[in-house]
């Protein structure tokens, strides 16, 4: 409850702020200590310090939950620390950027401890409106503009499936009703009404277009690529990972009594999703256009918790989210400065640039899955748990030639960086503070490859009671 | 503790010596790091196999059933010892070659070390797949950042082999931990699986390891990556890939795939001797055909890794014992022929057999020095590689694991005489006969390079005389493999 009132309540004191001043290192600032603030709320709410609200079961705290919080509200703070100042140009309204920003957490506060569809589908529309304008908000950029439409109108579309869907749940399930704990309720007889299966269905493929699983990630290259870049790394991590933990919560609470009728849908879109994902990441030109079908990779490599449903792939969604997040954050947070967005653009960086070549090694090895890098253990933890589950073995064997795939596009980054002569620089030269905040993100990239049990363990340290 | 010791040792000199940025004294620190490790190493095989100095085994991730634990026995010793070995000899014999921020070098090459001393003495096979992929990240960067001209792409090629191979191997891995009785990843819970898998179960998941062992042999179809890479490579990372990296395809055959599955090894056996049949003899004919010293002995290597392949599958002692006692001397072997083709590369700068001739007038040590090693390398008497391929041509022969052995034996030994034919036609060309014009000006090999060569040459003539002292210490692990091996359903 504490992370959901003091991310609204420090959107609106972000929205003023800019009323009270136009010095944009002060509104920076208030934007940090308002996510220390928060992530300080959500840690006191794990070990039982919250405000207690009566929310009658429609939200339920439990430390996934919780823990996928603080993995966001840290992933935000890392992303405003190691790019807040690019944020400042992208245009004049810095303070609400923040407020927008600090809308979208509120949202995925509730996205992570919804108990029944209506809170899922209103924590989903928290999420997208904000997102909708801040894609938009390079106003003069004709491509920025067109991917705010874009993604506004499938966004709409998706929402109206999404609300079918919740509808058609309701009218299955045995008394009428929104929890998802209570969608079982009358056993299999519920879950063979097409109705039931419809709604399923339907929310799947919602939630599949939020968080970009093929065939509904067209959206996707183009709003990556058109908005601007601190908000893709915004969207592409944050937002994403967190909408998958709702992902993960509702289909293990809601649906996982009838994982027999619906797995292999998600088999066939995690397939889907993979195979497309890399196979278009391969042939991109620009690395912000790989990094967007990268992010499409990625999810399927997430849809895989999907399909496991144990306790391993909770894990794994978790180690996902961070390791995932703090990668692909730094990757941006470089490709923000560079002058040029191709691959060639990287060409001969590690001469000029050895902290940002030698960090952003490290990312993408962490991307590519390499050990020593927690990107490994998070596809180990996905691999893991498909396999513990027993079937689709088939899935697992093509999720890893996907992965030596990916290698192809990571690789082509680094080899441009360190193996091919060229004038890639970035744009000015980047400050001790930048260096030193990349430094720091690889260091935690590679803590959670040695040792992933320092954030692992906390899932068991906090059982949360209400 | 030592072998966390041979681990550490590397490591954290190879990081140190990224900062030292003065090409002299990164070289001595990379040599002074090597000799320190040989000498832990040889520590660790002086000790009695009881000693409790030999293993070590930390909790590392306990959720995971993962622990820390590695340990040296015969397997690991004679391994671990050739990598120790290799390693300043290697750093010796290139003492002389040039390199852009040479720092980096030697330290990325340190790091490899770890790497593979890590993989060889892991107990623990999430350890194991830890330690496989971090050996060859160094060794990517290696290869792409000083090798000839097409290193990216030849680089490129070998990792994405390598990488599908271990992805394969580490789905296999997983499915072989929620096999487990105990849910761990130790040896011997691995090895506890072959009573529990059925036969079904053992057939397929032998595949997902068993590819990634064959590409890193390589074994024939699978062995594309490497004569590119091995030409496009700086020779001293050309010579830790062919001495020691492929070494860790056949230990991961022995270690963590013919005792695990044993049914499905033995299912496969015919299949995979036929390919390391058919890979022997098309290697060796197209080893006749190369102009590249490089290729040439890439080529040879191909051929020498798949008989020692094939009498893994033989599953005799005398088989397995000779892949023991192989697997150190084809890396002794090759290292020679490497520095030789290093000599002759930064003198001439060429490696074309047709561009030279007549070096032994010119360098009569090196010659002398190069066809003792020649010659072991065709397994003549006297030498460690005719103990070897002896006792695996005996294995293959007397396998009673194949109905086939007569045709293996007989058409393998072909690959002998191939050897020979390669071989000799290399030295005739490249050292004898008229000087031209270019290895008119040759000079004879220095101090440095005499002494590395000398050491091969000793262990070589040592090694084929009184091989004794290394079957002795491999002895009791090809036993306790054999017994795991011959288990029938």
């Amino acid at each position: 409850m504490n992370s959901i009132l003091l991310s609204a309540i420090w959107g609106i004191v972000m929205m003023f702020s800019g009323v009270f001043t136009q010095n944009k290192t002060i509104i920076r600032y208030t934007a940090i200590v308002g996510l220390v603030a928060l992530l300080a709320g959500n840690c006191a709410d794990m070990i039982g310090y919250h405000v207690a609200i009566d929310v009658h079961k429609m939200l339920n705290y439990d430390e996934f939950g919780m823990l996928g919080n603080a993995i966001a509200f840290v992933s935000t703070l890392l992303l405003v620390l190691v790019s807040g100042r690019d944020m400042e140009r992208v245009g004049h309204n810095l303070a609400e950027y923040f407020a927008l920003i600090f809308f979208v957490l509120c949202g995925v506060a509730i996205v992570t401890s919804f108990n029944t569809l209506l809170m899922l589908f209103l924590g989903i529309e928290i999420i997208s409106i904000p997102l909708y304008i801040l894609t938009g908000s390079d106003k003069r950029n004709l491509k920025s503009n067109e991917a705010a439409l874009k993604y506004f109108l499938m966004g709409s579309f998706s929402t109206g499936l999404m609300l079918l869907g919740i509808a058609l749940l309701y009218g299955a399930s045995q008394n009428g009703t929104f929890f998802i704990d209570d969608l079982w309720t009358g056993g299999p007889a519920v879950a063979t009404r097409p109705m039931f299966m419809a709604g399923l269905l339907l929310l799947l493929v919602s939630m599949g277009f939020k968080v970009s699983a093929a065939p509904f990630h067209f959206w996707t290259p183009d709003v990556y690529d058109g908005a601007p870049t601190v908000f893709t790394s915004f969207m592409a991590t944050i937002v994403k990972v967190s909408i998958f933990i709702g992902f993960v919560r509702l289909f293990e609470d809601g649906f996982g009594e009838s994982r027999d009728r619906w797995q292999i849908f998600v088999a066939i879109i995690t397939a889907a999703t993979l195979f497309i994902g890399n196979i278009t990441a391969v042939f991109q030109q620009s690395v912000k256009r790989m990094l967007a079908y990268s992010s499409i990779a990625q999810a399927g490599f997430m849809l895989l918790a999907l399909l496991a449903l144990n306790a391993v792939s909770r894990q794994g969604m978790l180690l996902y989210a961070a390791v995932y997040g703090v990668a692909t954050i730094g990757i941006f947070a470089v490709l923000i400065r560079m002058k040029d967005y191709t691959f060639e653009g990287f060409n001969g960086l590690a001469k000029k640039q050895p902290v940002l070549a030698a960090t952003l090694t490290i990312f993408l090895l962490s991307l590519a899955g390499i050990p020593l890098t927690g990107g490994f253990f998070a596809k180990y933890y996905m691999l893991a748990a498909v396999v513990e589950s027993g079937h689709f073995m088939w899935l697992v064997i093509f999720a890893v030639l996907c992965a030596a795939v990916s290698v192809y596009y990571y690789f082509r980054v680094i080899q441009a960086m360190y193996f091919k002569d060229g004038e890639g620089s970035t744009e000015t030269e980047p400050g001790v503070g930048f260096k030193g905040m990349l430094v720091v993100l690889a260091a935690v990239v590679v803590v959670l490859g040695v040792w992933p049990q320092v954030l692992l363990g906390l899932l068991a340290k906090f059982p949360y009671t209400w | 503790m030592i072998p966390v010791l041979l681990i550490v040792i590397p490591l954290v000199t190879g990081l140190v010596g990224f900062l030292i940025k003065n090409e002299g004294n990164a070289r001595g620190w990379s040599l002074l790091s090597s000799i320190v490790t040989l000498i832990v190493a040889l520590w660790g095989l002086s000790l009695a196999k009881t000693s409790p100095l030999l293993a070590a085994n930390v909790e590392w991730l306990p959720d995971l059933g993962s622990r820390f634990a590695v340990g040296l026995d015969g397997l690991s010793k004679i391994l671990v010892l050739l990598t120790a070995v290799c390693f300043p000899l290697i750093f010796i014999a290139t003492w002389r070659d040039q390199y852009k921020k040479a720092w980096n070098f030697y330290a990325l090459m340190l790091l490899s070390q770890a790497g593979l001393i890590g993989v060889f003495v892991a107990t623990d096979a999430l350890l194991f797949y830890f330690f496989w992929e971090l050996a060859l990240i160094p060794v990517y960067f290696l290869c792409s950042q000083w090798g000839g001209e097409r290193r990216i792409q030849a680089t490129f090629k070998f990792f994405i082999y390598t990488f599908v191979g271990s992805l394969l191997m580490l789905v296999g891995i997983i499915w072989l931990y929620w096999q487990t009785a105990d849910h761990s990843f130790s040896m011997e819970s691995f090895y506890a699986l072959r009573t529990k898998l059925s036969g079904a179960d053992q057939t397929w998941v032998f595949w997902l390891l068993f590819v990634a062992f064959a590409i890193k042999m390589p074994i024939w179809p699978l062995h594309t990556w490497q004569p590119e890479t091995y030409e496009q490579s700086p020779t001293a990372t050309t010579m830790v890939l062919s001495a020691i990296m492929v070494k860790m395809g056949l230990f991961g055959v022995i270690r963590w795939l013919v005792p695990v599955v044993p049914v499905g090894s033995w299912a496969w056996g015919d299949t995979v001797s036929g390919a390391c049949i058919i890979g022997m003899v098309y290697a060796s004919l197209v080893a006749i055909k190369q102009d590249d010293l490089k290729r040439l002995i890439a080529y040879s290597s191909i051929a020498h890794v798949g008989l020692m392949c094939l009498a893994i599958f033989a599953t005799t002692e005398s088989g397995l014992q000779g892949v023991m006692i192989q697997l150190f001397n084809h890396g002794i072997n090759i290292l020679g022929m490497w520095i030789v083709v290093d000599l002759i590369e930064r003198q001439f700068g060429t490696r074309k057999i047709s561009e030279l001739g007549g070096l032994a007038q010119k360098a009569p040590a090196l010659a002398i020095l190069l066809v003792v090693v020649a010659l072991a390398n065709v397994a003549l008497p006297l030498t460690n590689a005719f103990v070897g391929e002896f006792l695996l041509f005996s294995g293959v022969f007397t396998s009673t694991a194949t109905q086939y052995s007569v045709v293996f034996t007989v058409v393998a030994a072909l690959t002998i005489i191939l050897g020979a034919v390669y071989t000799l036609n290399m030295i005739q060309r490249v050292f004898y006969g008229n000087t031209n014009s270019l290895t008119e000006k040759g000079v004879d090999i220095k101090m440095n390079e005499k002494l590395v060569l000398g050491a091969i040459v000793v262990l070589i003539i040592v090694i084929g005389v009184y091989p004794k002292p290394v079957l002795a210490m491999t002895k009791e692990t090809t036993d306790f493999l054999l017994s795991k091996m011959n288990y029938k359903l």
